[in-house]
């Protein structure tokens, strides 16, 4: 028997779990970095949101500072919402974005040409996904997740995002958790940041950071401008007010991240204003 | 120094390159009308079994396992065409012989390639991967190099002063197969010295010149120069073309895409290895598809006279050279795009183009590769469809919404600016005098912190989220104002209006057939969830209302 031999380089089993600290982007934003950090690489982030909560504005402002950073970037689009002015409104480098539109092409064209509802009229389909819980936003999420594999496992995009702001959410539960775990495991180690948003939190425990996002405050003054005046229901509050200083309030619901922080954040929301196209 | 590259039974050779498997068979090359088509070309094997040139098709009735092809002059063109592409990556003197013989000059090639009979041993590696056997010979002129190659198998070397006695163990037909124009002359000769008892060349070069002269002429003369190896003359060298097509031609129609991509991958690899032999890549590819008709009248029949062109062209955003990704490309497009008939004829060209030079650095961006992100690109069409996926690209018009989707092709990373302005205030840190130095420090700073603060300063803009097709809308309107909104396709979308602001006019295209004109209203409507905000228009040409978008 020969002595055993010193295994000088083996990683002592205390320090497995010790894992590193992803780098960490600018999300364009410096009152949402000084929540969150910022984007964390390698990791899923989730911003959910009711329709005009600032979800859409903020993803495309961190689409936006990532191809300024000459990433590359792309958007997964699962109900064909994006809008082009939008984007280039808020500094998107468009050479650098992909765009992957995941919608029908008309609203029965993913129906119809799936065999037994070829043909239908439209008024029919409807009725059918009423009545037998048929969605044509489940072909849409197929393709979705589809794209999103071939995106992720092509690597050397800086930023991905995948858009399901307009997918019901009893149909955004429907995606199994293991393609979220699948994508979580094929973008640790890369510096790829993938972000989610959504209606209501769907990705479980795969993602690193939950952000959520409402415009309460401008909506609460609209609703307190509106209420004052008498008359018709129709405010005369001013366009500029309303668009240009849209406030948006960020609240970090989870964040998985091992953050090196002087201190912890004092308050886990942040607010910021969000400004018109035109009135730049 | 010279080398000719002698590719044996040339026509035989060609078929087998495209139908590797026949190698291991006997096979023969027919050609003529049938039914007096004869055999032209056999393999070894096939001449072992007993096969000669020039049997009829009946006469071959008797070899149960010989595979008999038709002569496809376009496979010996093509196969020429990359045997002259391979002479020229080894030289700039290339001569092209005849189908199947090239000869090259060596001058000066040993500093930069090797010694000779590495020199031979390459270039006969470099056939071999095309596909073809060659017997390649290296002597001091090219008259001697066509011979020997001609007349021994594999790499021979002659030197200089030893041809005569290498060259003489050769028989008389070789000379007369390489230097004869008229193949009923080269028989004359043939006969006339077999009668006189010269079989060899060795017999033919010791016969004194004088009375060759006297009996044979100018043409006796030149024929024993030849045979001694003693003849010289400069290449009738070859300017290079750049055209890298490989066809093939089918016997049987194909209908599958599987059979398809098999010889679509053999012809890629072919052009590939030509290209890279030129140190080019590709730039462009174009596939040529002869499609045959079926005819309607019951039963099928396939006729070269009703066929038709089935043209499919990958334009790749940068150079590249690799068959594999190529041949993905071709299968996903004429996955999307099927020719729609049997195939009975393929033909495939490349754009050539200098390969892409990049030289990653430590600070650039996280970038895609670009041979797998035009592979992802076209994966992804197959899945949401044609021109559903790419980068935008605004359209310079008034109209609301005007963009195109283009073929996603991002620039190549730079070097970031950072680095750059590192290099600048260095320079800049240079060229002040020290007095000054802290003043120029200062004023780098100043806008350094204004660019900062810039960019500090700079929000989100709010966001649009479009609905497309816009949805149709039922509105109520008092006062010159939308007060009530209901959405037909959906029901969430509906409501009393609590705020407006608006209307915002515009039209174009007027003079044109697509003319529109509308009005844009920013509204918001109270929901279960709150209150949200949406851009409704009105088409003033059809006084129909749409809800176009959500600001989010």
């Amino acid at each position: 028997m020969g002595a055993i031999p010193k295994l000088a380089a083996v990683v002592p089993a205390s320090r497995l779990d010790v894992r590193p600290a992803p780098e960490m982007v600018s999300s364009g934003i410096p009152q949402l970095d000084l929540l969150t950090g910022g984007l964390a690489r390698g990791c899923l982030t989730e911003i959910c949101g009711l329709a005009s909560s600032g979800r859409t504005s903020v993803l495309l402002f961190a689409l936006a500072r990532a191809t300024q950073r000459g990433e590359v970037c792309a958007l997964v689009d699962a109900s064909d919402a994006f809008d082009p002015a939008s984007a280039a409104a808020a500094g998107m480098e468009m050479s650098r974005l992909l765009w992957v539109r995941c919608g029908e092409k008309s609203p029965s064209a993913g129906c119809a040409k799936t065999g037994a509802f070829r043909g239908m009229p439209s008024g029919i389909l409807r009725a059918a996904e009423k009545r037998f819980g048929f969605s044509r936003c489940e072909s849409q999420l197929g393709r979705m997740l589809k794209v999103t594999d071939l995106l992720l496992q092509s690597n050397g995009f800086g930023m991905i995002a995948l858009d399901l702001g307009d997918v019901p959410v009893s149909s955004a539960r429907r995606i199994p958790l293991a393609s979220w775990f699948r994508f979580r495991r094929a973008i640790e180690h890369t510096p790829t940041a993938l972000l989610v948003l959504e209606q209501q939190p769907i990705a479980g425990s795969c993602s690193s950071v939950l952000l959520k996002l409402s415009g309460a405050r401008s909506q609460r003054r609209l609703s307190a401008v509106s209420s004052q005046l008498s008359g018709p229901p129709y405010s005369e509050l001013p366009h500029s007010e309303l668009l240009d200083q849209f406030e948006i309030t960020a609240e970090l619901l989870c964040s998985r991240l091992e953050r090196k922080l002087e201190r912890k954040p004092a308050q886990s929301t942040a607010s910021f204003k969000n400004r018109a196209a035109w009135a730049r | 120094m010279f080398a000719c590259i002698f590719i044996p039974d040339f026509p035989a050779q060609t078929i087998m390159r495209f139908e590797p498997e026949l190698r291991a068979r006997s096979v023969a090359v027919l050609t003529g009308r049938p039914p007096l088509e004869k055999v032209i070309a056999l393999n070894e094997r096939a001449r072992q079994s007993g096969v000669e040139i020039g049997a009829t098709k009946s006469q071959l009735e008797a070899w149960e396992n010989l595979v008999l092809r038709a002569r496809s002059e376009s496979q010996e063109t093509l196969a020429h065409a990359a045997l002259l592409d391979c002479a020229q990556s080894f030289s700039p003197e290339v001569e092209d012989a005849s189908p199947g013989i090239v000869l090259l000059n060596l001058a000066g090639l040993e500093p930069l390639l090797g010694p000779l009979p590495k020199i031979a041993g390459d270039l006969t590696r470099r056939v071999s991967q095309m596909g073809l056997e060659a017997n390649i010979a290296v002597t001091a002129n090219p008259d001697a190099a066509l011979l020997a190659a001609r007349g021994f198998p594999g790499i021979t070397l002659i030197l200089q002063g030893y041809e005569a006695e290498r060259l003489g163990d050769l028989p008389v037909d070789v000379l007369l197969e390489s230097f004869s124009s008229d193949a009923d002359e080269a028989a004359r000769w043939v006969e006339m010295f077999d009668r006189w008892g010269i079989r060899k060349l060795r017999a033919l070069a010791a016969l004194p010149e004088a009375p060759v002269s006297e009996r044979l002429g100018q043409q006796g003369l030149r024929l024993q120069k030849l045979a001694r190896g003693a003849a010289s003359r400069t290449l009738r060298v070859l300017e290079p073309r750049l055209n890298f097509t490989e066809s093939v031609d089918l016997e049987y129609p194909i209908v599958l895409l599987e059979p398809l991509a098999f010889l679509l991958n053999r012809m890629l690899e072919q052009v590939c290895a030509r290209l890279q032999e030129r140190a080019l890549a590709v730039q462009e590819l174009h596939l040529s598809l002869e499609l045959a008709m079926t005819q309607s009248n019951g039963y099928a029949s396939f006729t070269r006279t009703s066929a038709r062109i089935f043209t499919r062209t990958l334009r790749l955003p940068t150079a590249m050279l690799d068959a594999k990704v190529f041949l993905k490309l071709l299968q996903l497009d004429l996955q999307a795009h099927p020719p729609g008939a049997p195939i009975v004829k393929i033909r495939l060209s490349a754009e050539p183009a200098r390969p892409r030079v990049l030289q990653s650095g430590l600070f650039q961006p996280v970038f895609p590769e670009p041979e797998k992100l035009e592979l992802t690109l076209a994966r992804i069409a197959g899945i949401v469809g044609e021109g559903r996926v790419g980068s935008v690209e605004l359209l310079d018009t008034h109209r609301e919404g005007a963009f195109a989707v283009r073929h996603f092709a991002p620039a190549e990373p730079e070097v970031r600016h950072e680095a750059k302005r590192s290099e600048n205030r260095k320079k800049t840190k240079n060229m002040c005098r020290p007095t000054n130095e802290s003043a120029c420090e200062l004023k780098e700073n100043l806008a350094e912190n204004t660019k900062e603060h810039a960019k500090e300063k700079m929000s989100a803009v709010i966001a649009m989220r479009l609905f497309r097709p816009p949805l149709g809308a039922s509105v109520t309107v008092r006062e010159a104002k939308p007060v009530r909104l209901r959405c037909l396709a959906r029901e969430d979308i509906a409501g009393e209006i609590v705020w407006t602001a608006g209307p915002w006019r515009s039209s174009g295209d007027w003079s044109q057939q697509e003319g529109w004109s509308r009005e844009e209203w920013d509204i918001a409507v109270s929901a279960e969830t709150g209150l949200v905000l949406y851009r409704l228009v009105q088409d003033k040409l059809s006084g129909n209302w749409f809800v176009e978008g959500t600001y989010d």
